[in-house]
Order: structure tokens, then sequence, then C-alpha cells
């Protein structure tokens, strides 16, 4: 165990532009919110929709409501995904949009301005986006604000198209469109996928000042989709298979190997997200669907499995996604995703306006199964209290809890702790490090799922710090 | 009212109903959906393993690969595989490292950290060059593959990497991995 006096480690050349670009591409993303002028009341961080300076940003150049400047300029001031319209003074007064005027397809309101933020990485093609877990409600993600994780771009796949293919150690060898494929029965369930990396800047001092920047590659959707275990006797397994390889049909050909016990304990061939086709972004138009495994195992655009007795050491599982202990050892198919939670409200780069009730709310998850209990702490990690769990826990599915709190005006620390159904109680920064060593961005990077904390100091400002 | 006759005539029609439903609402455990396939259907993919199973024929030497290197990948990796950070490119590092693994800080390369030598030309073969995934011929990926293990010392300049070669390759961090022992029992003190 390498453990520094200092608490810091020597980040070489690579990791530390890394996270010195992450730094400043989420300063440049809240500077442009500033600018949009969301910074405001709504750095009350409480109340967002009340703020009338936010409201009135996009459109402050036609602020008559349409009646100067041309709709033309106005349209481009809508948020992605958001459609620009005039705003009636008073719409009690006006007809409003005629009824399927949008072509039949919804868009956002062009109110809401929350988007991915693409971690710096060099290249755009291969790169990752952010979840705004701060601005989101509930407990699904909005298919369009899921994370992202690509390694060599999204794809455009013709489903008509597309074929998946069974082959290895099986006794039919077999193609299946995608027709095919929706003509099986069909499973529906709610289950988050959160990226082995989420949190990678934050071992070993805060680094990101919002919970999109700390936890924004975890994502919740209800999918739908075929059982592989369904598949598997479609196409027949071989005695001794124990790994199945899955391929993706993106410029990385992606390929992890996963164990066959985990294929056929709940593995799901997925074509449904939120009650529509998956998102080019997540796979369209198939993806595996490993409830609880690391989200880079979930291969999107799958066209290929392949059944074997061992696995095949791809570039993934050997030298990317695996876990460089201190002594130098590196752990391998460290798939699971442990019990982990975090505060979304109040979260760091948040004010809140003064003392007072705040209603405490944020996310717990853990891959080994359902939540059973998130305990939250407002005093830096001294009195645990249970919070309210505001869904029904289900299997590797997230839960929103919240949780009742009167704030004095004093500094307060604030921590949420999960303990999921094997009764895993959800870990500290210092007892992970104290086990897997302080070994920086390019050791054991993956898996942290240490309990986060938001410092309030007197004047409300929330900071994200090590506690 | 709910008399006694309608009474019957109501559970007989839940009784009709149940039995139409048992006969049409058979449960199956096969579909035959999908179509078979033979070998044909499978010459565009590949997988390599540790074992080298699945290898194209064709080899590649440490001098071609230099040129292989040069014309594909230096741009973005670099003339010595050192690899390039620039925005737009951000090409890993392949050389070097080893002996930093335990270190304060981990230098993760093809040299001082990939288990297989296989993995290399499944991945290269697979995924690379970025801008035109797939398109070296699998001699030239042999070659590029034996000339970075020929540039990290792995194997001699001279060695020609092919189908028989290729698997009897050690890489320095072959034993450097262990199974996933999580959860960590000391977190059960």
């Amino acid at each position: 165990m390498k453990i520094r006096d200092d608490g810091l480690v020597i980040y070489d050349e690579k990791s530390q532009r890394m996270a010195d670009e992450m730094v400043m591409a989420e300063a440049r993303h809240m500077a442009q919110r500033r600018r949009d002028g969301d910074d405001c009341a709504c750095k009350d961080g409480m109340f967002p929709r009340a703020s009338a300076s936010r409201r009135g940003f996009l459109f402050a150049a036609g602020s008559a409501a349409g009646l100067a400047g041309s709709t033309a300029a106005l349209a481009q001031k809508a948020p992605p995904g958001a459609v620009y319209y005039d705003v009636p003074a008073d719409p009690t007064k006006q007809l409003g949009r005629p009824v399927a005027g949008d072509g039949g397809y919804g868009s956002r309101s062009q109110f809401e301005t929350e988007v991915r933020v693409r971690f710096p990485t060099p290249n755009e093609y291969t790169s990752w986006s952010l979840t705004p877990l701060d601005k989101m409600v509930g407990n699904l993600t909005a298919s369009g604000l899921h994370f992202e994780r690509h390694h060599g771009g999204i794809p455009t796949i013709d489903p008509a198209n597309h074929v998946l293919i069974v082959h290895g150690m099986v006794d039919t060898p077999k193609k299946f469109s995608m027709a095919d494929l929706k003509r099986f029965p069909a499973v529906t369930r709610k289950h988050f996928i959160e990226c082995s990396g989420n949190g990678l800047t934050e071992w070993n001092k805060p680094t990101q000042k919002t919970v999109q920047g700390t936890h924004g590659l975890l994502s919740t959707s209800e999918w739908t989709g075929v059982q592989f275990a369904t598949i598997a006797r479609e196409v027949g397994l071989k005695d001794g298979s124990t790994w199945v390889l899955a391929e993706g049909s993106d410029a990385a050909v992606m390929t992890r190997s996963i164990p066959m016990e985990k294929m056929l304990k709940d593995a799901l061939l997925v074509y449904g997200q939120n009650g529509e086709a998956i998102r080019p972004e997540q796979g369209y138009p198939l993806r595996l669907l490993l409830p609880g495994y690391e989200g880079n195992t979930h291969i999107k655009w799958l066209r290929r499995l392949e059944v074997s007795d061992k696995p095949f050491m791809t570039r993934e599982e050997t030298s990317k996604y695996t876990d460089l202990m201190a002594d130098g050892i590196a752990r391998q198919f460290t798939m699971e995703m442990e019990a982990k939670s975090v505060i979304t409200f109040p979260s760091g780069d948040m004010k809140l306006p003064g003392p007072g009730f705040y209603n405490i709310t944020g996310l717990a998850w853990s891959g080994r199964g359902r939540v059973q209990s998130v305990d939250v702490c407002v005093d830096g990690g001294q009195n645990w209290r249970p919070a309210q769990l505001n869904v029904t826990p289900e299997p590797v599915c997230t839960v929103r809890f919240s949780y009742p709190w009167m704030w004095d005006g004093k500094p307060a620390i604030l921590q949420s702790r999960c303990t999921d159904e094997t009764g895993y109680i959800q870990p500290t920064l210092k007892q992970l490090i104290a086990i897997r060593g302080s070994h920086g961005p390019f050791g054991s990077i993956y898996h942290l799922n240490a309990i986060q904390s938001w410092a309030v100091d007197e004047m409300g400002d929330v900071t994200n710090v090590h506690a | 009212m709910f008399t006694p006759k309608r009474f019957l005539q109501a559970a007989a029609l839940v009784v009709v109903v149940a039995a139409a439903s048992t006969a049409s609402a058979q449960s199956q455990d096969h579909y035959g959906f999908g179509t078979p396939i033979g070998p044909q259907d499978l010459s565009k993919y590949f997988a390599i393993p540790a074992d080298g199973a699945g290898l194209p024929p064709g080899s590649g030497t440490a001098a071609e690969g230099a040129k292989v290197f040069a014309d594909n990948c230096a741009a973005c990796h670099g003339d010595k595989g050192q690899g390039n950070p620039a925005k737009g490119i951000g090409g890993d590092r392949l050389l070097g490292g080893r002996g930093t693994l335990a270190s304060d800080a981990p230098i993760k390369t093809v040299e001082s950290y990939w288990p297989y030598a296989t993995t290399l030309f499944d991945y290269v073969k697979r995924a690379m060059p970025l801008s035109a995934p797939g398109s070296l011929p699998d001699n030239d990926v042999y070659a590029v593959v034996a000339y970075l293990l020929s540039e990290a010392k792995i194997i001699k300049p001279t060695d020609a990497m092919n189908a028989s070669t290729l698997p009897k390759v050690t890489m320095p961090d072959r034993d450097g991995f262990v199974p996933d022992p999580r959860p960590e029992l000391e977190l059960y003190h």
C-alpha cells in the first residue's frame, strides 16, 4: 500500500492534462450558463423555473414577445431539442398552436436548457458526455440526456439492414433481423447504466464543481427487449460454454467478453428505451443490456454474439477497463458497479438563498440488486439518518431519495450513503484508497463509489469537498 | 339485478373464455425465428483470443512494420509511439513505461501493460487507424505489430509475426492481472 503523506499523487503528463482540461471545460460550460442568465436567482439552485431573468434570457433580443427581431434569428436561440415559439403576454387571450403542428413528434420546452457536457478528451470521436443530474427530476433519465461513451463516434444504422449473428459453441448458428428479434416475447425493465469511469477525476482531490461533472456518467431508462436466454435456446448452447463475446457495429467494432452466468441471469438484447426505439447514441437499433455491469460491457449497435469457453482478452478488458492497484497488479473483469448514491440537490455550484427548509434529494443505486436504504448526514459524517425512498426500489435501478432539512445557516457538510439488498454499505473515499492505494488517475481510476460530500458555507454556497 | 340465472350465464362465459385462452396461448420455449447460417456468413468476423485461434494467414516483420507505422499510425501515436495529445488527435502512448506500474505515476502502454500480443493484432485489425478502421491488410497488421513488439524489445527485430509466432509472444505484464476480488473484504471489518 502506498499512500503518500501529503495525500496527493504525482500526475503523469497525460493525466494532469485530462484533469486540467475537464476543469476548464466545466468552467466554460458554467460561464456559458451564466452568460445565458442561468446564474442569477437560479444560483439559488432550488427554484430555477421561478427565475425571471432565466426565462427571459433566451429571447432577450426579442423580449417584446416577437415584436422585434426575426423568428429565424430567434429560432437559433432555442436550446438543443427545443423549438422556438413567440411567447404571448397572456396565453389565455390567444389561440395556441395547432394539434400535431410539430409534425407529430414533440420537443421539449424552449425554456428547458439542460444539456449533456462532453468530457474534453482531445478527440471528439472517442469521448464521453455527462448527464446533468443536478437538473433532473424523478428517477428516469430523459433519453436525450442519457450519458454517452463512444470509442469511434456514433454510427448511422438502417435497422432494415441490421443483423445479429449468434454463433460459436452453439448447435445452430443463426442470424436474426430486427424483425426476427421483435417477434420474440419481450421484457420491459428499468435499469441504470453507469460508466465505471464515473468520477475518475475525484480520487485525489475534489476536481469537478457540479454533480454533472462528478457523477454524470449515470443514467436510468426503461429498457425493452429479448432475454438472451430466449435466444440461447433458439441456437442451442453447447456443453462447456462459459463466455460470450459481444461485438458492436461501430467504427471501434467494440468487443467485450461476458460470463455465460451473467448472460443467462439477466442479459437483455434491447431495442426499446423509455417507450420508443433506443437512441442512436445508445446503440440503435440493438444494444446489449447487462444490469449492474460497468457501462462499457453494454455493447451498443450489437451485431454479433460469439459463444466460447474462454474470454477473448479484448483491448477493453485487458488494457483499458482494468483496475491497476498500487502494487502494480491489475484487477480484471471488474464488472459490477457497487452500491453508490449522491445528493443532487443541493449540490455543487448551487446557492441556498438563506436559512430555512430544504428538501434534500438525490439518487442511490447498486449493481448487485435493489437499494435497501439510504442514509443522509448533514454534519460531515457524525449522525446518519434514514432518507425517504421516493420510489419502490427495483433490481439494479436508481432510487430517488429525499430528506427534509432545516438549515440553520451554519456551515454544513451534506452526504448520502446507500445500503443495497446484499447488506453492502457504500464506503468512504478513505476506505477505498486504503484498499486500492492512492495511485492516481492512471492507476485505479475506475469504480469510484465513495460517499460524496457537498459543503454548504454560511453564504449558502455549495461546493464539492472531500470530507 | 344479478339473478342466479344471470350468474350462471356469466360463469359459463368465464369458463368458455378461459378454455379458449388456454387453447390459444400455448407456452413455448422455441420459436423458430432467425435464419441458420454457415461459415460463409461468418467470414468477415473475427475476435482473436490469447491462443491465437482465428488468426488469419499472412506475416510481417518489424522492418516492414516501420513503414506501415509511419504511414498510418505515427500521426496520432507519435513517430516513436510516444503518443500525441494534440487537440483533435489524442493518440495513446504505445511504448515505454516498463517498471512503472507499481509506482506513483504508472505509465500504461502496449509495452508495459497489455498482457497479450494477440490483443494488439485484434485491435489494430479491428479499429485502427481511427479515421479508417479495418483498412489495413493482414500482412500490414502483422508487420506493424512486429514493429511495436520489436521497438519494445519484446521480440527480436528479425522475428516475423504470423498466426503461429504471435500467440507465443510473452508480454512483459502477462501475469499482472487478477480476477475481481470484490466485494472487498476490508469493507466488512
